[in-house]
């Protein structure tokens, strides 16, 4: 089944094993609710054997230092050189370094092929292992072993889920401004296996993965009819959402991925509409003469948010997922908009305009606890990990000739560029691979 | 005059030896430069009151105007731009084979979403106003571009003032 997959990053990892020894007591532990933690130094050793094992070794090391919550020590200053990673290590030439965590691994290929890739993760101060697992996979998912060795670290240290092993679609853009080029585009989290998933002859905007299926739904001008579109990753099958007498954009899923929620433009006029994908029946749910767009399910499906600029400006709205009780929940100073409700439920971040700035924020689903993460010439559209712990979103600089993605901790610390071989904007984080 | 000018001068001495970018900055400058709201003519480098045959789409564009410009954040049309749109519906009252369709067009300075649904309310009031003078709605199809298709580029007024624009095809996009 998977060998017909055209999109080799779909192939699912096969199979994961706990290492036999159980893990102790972590007393090396990050909390990561207190804001600007210092970050954990943790020493990440060459899997091995060879130039694979150092590659991946070198892939978890640079996922957990981009967190922002690791500081992984150069290789140069490790003193022990590990040469059997099922053994324990020598606890004292790693706290001398001030290692309080080490990992230890080994890569082999198995007699089928495939690649057995394990990892053990040592407290050094207290002496004793936290973790221990071993995964197969085909040799050309090193990169996804490695996410989710660091995904299983972090795990294992935070306490919270990680968000390693996972992509992001966006639109990648070449070309001057006046005859700009877009293109939907999938890459790794880490900006790895970067490739195009449409072609660049018509304009296509706002790419959003299904939370369950290898899917998404984005907007595009094919044919010069504005519509919004599904996208099969595994066959590269497309079709439009709907049969709407006028422009349909700002797609999101539903959480259970079974509808897509978009705008329907008529006259001067945008309304936020449902359609089920399996009865393909539409609902509108909103009917005002006003703006209504950017609409964004609530975790469990009961709410949206959305933007409408009923009342002057755009400002943040939350009604029930049947379109009843449409309350305001901004009124700070500007305009705010492209609501997302975080996956934990908690937060909702926004595009915010005021004073000539464009910035990035969250605030509770009542429209409580306003902060501000980031603010400048234009920073907009945020997209929220699976764990709800980091934010990507587009920023354009002043002068720039086009905008470039940046991830940012929740807690405003630790923006970080995400690298792309050209501009790109819309970023849309994936969920959790399975 | 616009900061763009001074901007591609400056890159124009840097770039000399190369001059296809010459070439392409020129333009550029010129365009955020005019001191009216440049037509398509003007991209084509074509002089006002040329010789275009009367009906055409040249005669359209330079001599009659294709686009109107919008306020920030507005959708209402300014007198200037009743008065291009009142010379609009004369043409093509006199020429009433052409169909059209009005492109709406948002400035940079707003949220990608939000910029679509402004530039469809853009055409809309556009396409509104033209009926009002006599030419048939189901003549007039509107189609919004948001802030994707700007055509001056530079981070001030000078710009987004050209790019937050209602414009004016005739027998246009997908007719």
């Amino acid at each position: 089944m998977l060998k017909r997959n055209p999109f080799r990053f779909l192939i699912a990892l096969a199979t994961m094993v706990t290492l036999m020894i159980a893990p102790a007591h972590a007393r090396v532990e990050i909390n990561i609710n207190k804001g600007n933690v210092e970050p954990l130094p943790i020493a990440i050793t060459d899997f091995l054997q060879g130039e694979l094992g150092q590659k991946i070794s070198d892939v978890v090391a640079a996922d957990l230092k981009r967190s922002g919550l690791f500081a992984p020590i150069a290789k140069t200053a490790f003193i022990e050189k590990i040469t059997n990673p099922d053994a324990a290590p020598r606890f004292e030439d790693w706290k001398v370094i001030n290692a309080q965590a080490l990992v230890t691994g080994r890569v082999t290929q198995e007699g089928d092929g495939r690649l057995k890739a394990e990892f053990r993760l040592w407290d050094s101060f207290a002496g004793q292992q936290m973790a221990g697992q071993q995964f197969f996979t085909q040799p050309e998912n090193w990169r996804r072993v490695a996410h989710i060795i660091a995904d299983a670290i972090y795990e294992q240290i935070t306490g919270e889920k990680g968000y390693f092993d996972t992509r992001i679609v966006y639109v990648a853009e070449s070309g001057p401004k006046t005859a700009r080029k877009r293109q939907l585009a999938i890459m790794d989290q880490d900006g790895a296996n970067a490739r195009g998933i449409t072609n660049s002859n018509d304009i296509v905007l706002t790419p959003r993965f299904s939370p369950n299926k290898q899917e998404i739904t984005y907007m595009s001008f094919e044919g010069n009819e504005p519509r919004v579109y599904l996208l099969q990753l595994e066959t590269g099958q497309r079709e439009v959402v709907g049969n709407f007498p006028g422009m349909t954009f700002a797609p999101r899923f539903s959480p259970d991925g079974q509808r897509v929620i978009m705008s329907l433009q008529q006259d001067g006029n945008a309304n936020i509409y449902t359609m089920d994908l399996r009865s393909r029946t539409t609902t509108r749910l909103t009917s005002t003469a006003a703006i209504d767009t950017s609409p964004s399910y609530s975790p469990d499906g009961g709410q949206i948010v959305f933007e409408s600029d009923r009342g002057g400006r755009q400002q943040l709205y939350v009604m029930s997922s049947g379109g009843g009780g449409q309350n305001r929940i901004s009124f700070g100073d500007g305009s705010y908009s492209t609501p997302v409700w975080s996956p934990r439920g908690d937060l909702i971040a926004f595009t915010k305009q005021s004073g000539g700035k464009f910035s990035i924020g969250v605030m509770k689903p009542d429209g409580s606890g306003e902060r501000i993460l980031t603010t400048g010439f234009h920073n907009e559209g945020p997209t929220w990990a699976p764990n709800g712990r980091v934010l990507m979103f587009f920023r354009q600089n002043a002068g720039a000739g086009g905008p470039q993605l940046y991830s940012i901790d929740l807690t405003g610390y630790n923006e970080q560029l995400v690298q792309t071989k050209g501009f790109a904007s819309d970023p849309a984080w994936s969920p959790l691979l399975e | 005059m616009s900061r763009i000018h001074a901007q591609a001068a400056g890159r124009m001495q840097s770039i000399a030896r190369n001059p296809i970018m010459i070439a392409l900055f020129a333009s550029l400058a010129l365009a955020a430069c005019a001191k009216k709201p440049m037509n398509s003519a003007g991209d084509l480098g074509l002089g006002a009151n040329s010789a275009a045959t009367p009906g055409s789409t040249q005669d359209f564009t330079v001599n009659v105007g294709d686009r109107i410009f919008f306020d920030t954040d507005s959708t209402s049309i300014r007198a200037d731009a009743q008065a291009t749109l009142d010379r609009q519906a004369q043409w093509l009252a006199k020429y009433p084979n052409y169909a059209i369709t009005v492109e709406g067009h948002a400035d940079e300075r707003g949220t990608r979403e939000y910029n679509l649904a402004l530039g469809a309310r853009r055409a809309a009031s556009t396409k509104e106003y033209l009926s009002s003078r006599g030419i048939s709605a189901s003549k007039i199809k509107t189609i919004s571009y948001g802030k994707e298709k700007p055509v001056a580029v530079c981070d001030d007024i000078s710009c987004w003032s050209q790019n937050r624009r209602a414009v004016t095809v005739l027998g246009g996009a997908g007719m």
